[in-house]
């Protein structure tokens, strides 16, 4: 059983697409889970449907969401206020500097994070790579487990299959309640991702798309 | 945020002018427009906080995608494709641009105190 487990991400919602399932399955095994969020998603598109927010008011509406959705998991938060859009921009060796002194905090025995190079944003990117120099700037006697996950393309093709595929359906509402609880971004997200059903119909679409989570053990050489 | 009123925003534009003003000025399509399609780019810019005065100002077009242009001692700032917008209570002049999804597409905004970084 897993000691504790941290999740980086850098939007409000990552984790909720990323990894939810799986989160809610750790806890459901009463393991710790921490969510270190990089930023506020200040410069999401998405405004909610119909529009409720303006580029002003985004980050508070993201907050909001952030920390009910973590209530909905019931883990931890730590938000890391970087800007949303930038973290590709910030030094690398910095933010490996902040995580890696969070993580020696925590002693976590498994970090998820984004698969850099194949996780479509360059926030997903920046900070997956940043997560990723941190643990391995630690110290191998406490380096946590990796678990990297790439949602480009291409991935399959360059990285092969993943070797952790996690059947998230007995999950699933809970995944769905966390997906919701983002309200600024959960129609457009999942209206986004609709290819054949009612844009109405987000629960099909999600299940269509979101029933398994599947992540890269890293391999620190 | 309302849809746009063409009189009613031209005033609020020349309110600023020949003030010290930050602007806010943004375009994108997204960071997953070529993800969700091969055949798009990703593009984007934006701004935010550049410190200027103008000295002229103009709202024109029509209800769908209004354009402003604001022009300085040396150059020209402007945003096509707004179709909104609002005074918000730190007396900011909000304008954006929405796709028919409610994304964001454009925003251009004007305020006397910084924004929020």
């Amino acid at each position: 059983m897993e000691k504790h487990v941290v999740v980086i991400y850098p939007h409000p919602d990552d984790e909720a697409f990323g990894a939810s399932g799986t989160i809610a399955k750790f806890r459901h095994e009463g393991v710790p889970v921490t969510y270190l969020c990089g930023t506020l998603g200040e410069m999401g598109r998405n405004m909610g449907n119909p529009t409720f927010a303006n580029r002003e008011t985004l980050p508070e509406f993201r907050k909001k969401e952030l920390v009910a959705a973590c209530q909905v998991l019931d883990i931890e938060l730590r938000m890391l206020g970087y800007r949303d859009k930038t973290i590709e921009f910030e030094s690398r060796d910095e933010i490996a500097e902040h995580l890696k002194s969070i993580l020696e905090e925590i002693e976590p025995s498994l970090v998820i994070t984004h698969y850099p190079d194949h996780a479509v944003h360059p926030d997903h990117n920046a900070l997956g790579a940043a997560a990723i120099e941190a643990v391995k700037r630690m110290d191998t006697s406490i380096r946590p487990t990796v678990w990297a996950q790439a949602i480009s393309r291409t991935h399959q093709e360059e990285l092969g299959s993943p070797d952790i595929v996690q059947d998230i359906t007995p999950f699933f509402q809970k995944k769905m309640a966390t997906i919701l609880a983002h309200e600024s971004q959960a129609q457009g997200v999942l209206g986004g991702m609709n290819n054949n059903m009612p844009n109405d119909d987000l629960e099909a679409i999600a299940k269509e798309r979101l029933g398994s989570e599947q992540f890269y053990t890293w391999k620190f050489s | 945020m309302e849809a746009i009123v063409t009189e009613q925003v031209q005033d609020k534009l020349d309110s600023f002018l020949n003030k010290q003003v930050y602007v806010h000025l943004e375009t994108t399509n997204g960071a997953y427009a070529s993800h969700f399609d091969d055949q798009a780019y990703n593009v984007g810019a934006f701004i935010r906080n550049a410190k200027l005065i103008y000295k002229q100002a103009r709202i024109v077009g029509t209800e769908t995608a209004y354009r402003v242009g604001l022009k300085t001692d040396i150059g020209w700032v402007y945003a096509e494709g707004l179709s909104s917008w609002e005074v918000d209570e730190k007396k900011r002049l909000l304008m954006a641009g929405h796709d028919r999804e409610g994304r964001l597409m454009v925003a251009l905004q004007i305020s006397e105190t910084p924004f929020n970084y």
